[in-house]
């Protein structure tokens, strides 16, 4: 199926969950935040978190400002 | 001197330093040193999937510094909201510099939008500082929402121009019963030290270290200008004379002439 990660495409596999997700990434353990539609996953419900088609990821880290 | 204390937490220091601008992460982590700031601001920016080299949060995380997240990026309280949620998630805490500046050529933050997010944000246990406009009327609300302090701002954000807004800063820290946290437009420590003349709690810098010639020297200049200001308060300032008519420091006494 098809999600998107920071509106970039990516072609992963049917309910694929969070924590699948965050492994296949890399993430970092910490320093890093996840929302699926809008909504912030914490780092406790990836786990059992499914993605599901068109789902839109986004993951924020730090940056310097003000 | 005092300590500061915001929600519960003491501070040695009364200087905050932003993290924008300055030319590497090393800079910046060699002036957030010399400075002794135990307040450090951070933002939020979308993961770059092919650059794990980007790490800036190793630099300002020091077991004496509390960061600081902002929300700057954010239109309105919703996504306000939504990026305190991201923020406490990333950076594991409840604090956060509360910033919503839809309009990006002035950046002066949206007042309605402000108190709004102030109100939800306290509800769900977030220790908000808000920036805000230096309106005193706003300041008191933002205050009865549960803001732990209130920051307003001293001139648009990066101008370096002073404390443009001083005669509202003063109603504002005259009637406030959090701490006055000034923020923004401070470009020189003389305009850091004459805020905290008038008894502001705190100053926020960024733009003014970040972009000196030597940023390490700079955050030292507004250390020493932040505690002198603090410390002239605290002392008891004299009163300006209404005339130019001098008074006399020495004795007038002609010995001299006798």
């Amino acid at each position: 199926m098809t999600i998107y990660v920071n509106n970039q495409k990516h072609e992963v596999a049917d309910a694929l969950r969070v924590d699948e997700l965050a492994a296949s990434l890399q993430l970092p353990p910490q320093g890093v935040a996840v929302a699926v539609d809008n909504r912030m996953v914490p780092r406790a419900e990836w786990e059992r978190t499914e993605l599901k088609a068109d789902a839109r990821v986004v993951i924020i880290k730090a940056a310097c400002g003000g | 001197m005092e300590k500061l204390i915001i929600a519960g937490r003491e501070f040695n220091s009364r200087l905050f330093l932003g993290t924008g601008k300055f030319n590497s992460n090393e800079i910046m982590e060699q002036a957030i040193l010399a400075s002794s700031t135990e307040m450090v601001t951070v933002a939020m920016k979308r993961i770059e999937l092919n650059d794990k080299n980007d790490d800036m949060l190793k630099h300002i995380q020091h077991p004496h510094i509390q960061l600081l997240p902002n929300t700057s990026g954010v239109r309105d309280a919703e996504e306000a909201v939504f990026a305190a949620q991201m923020a406490r998630e990333a950076f594991g805490t409840n604090w956060l510099k509360l910033e919503i500046h839809p309009d990006p050529r002035y950046l002066l933050p949206d007042s309605v939008e402000t108190l709004k997010a102030t109100e939800r944000l306290v509800k769900m246990g977030f220790v908000v500082l808000p920036y805000c406009q230096a309106d005193p009327v706003l300041c008191r609300q933002l205050e009865e929402a549960g803001a732990a302090t209130v920051m307003p701002l001293a001139a648009p954000i990066g101008t370096n121009k002073g404390l443009q807004t001083r005669d509202f800063l003063r109603i504002i820290i005259e009637q406030a019963g959090v701490p006055v946290v000034v923020d923004a437009g401070i470009g020189a420590p003389s305009h850091a030290a004459e805020a905290m003349e008038m008894g502001a709690s705190a100053c926020l810098v960024n733009t003014a270290i970040a972009v000196a010639g030597d940023p390490v020297e700079m955050a030292t200049a507004f250390k020493e200008a932040v505690v002198a200001g603090r410390r002239a308060y605290e002392a008891g300032l004299g009163t300006v004379a209404h005339s130019f008519e001098a008074s006399a420091s020495s004795p007038l006494t002609a010995f001299l002439n006798d």
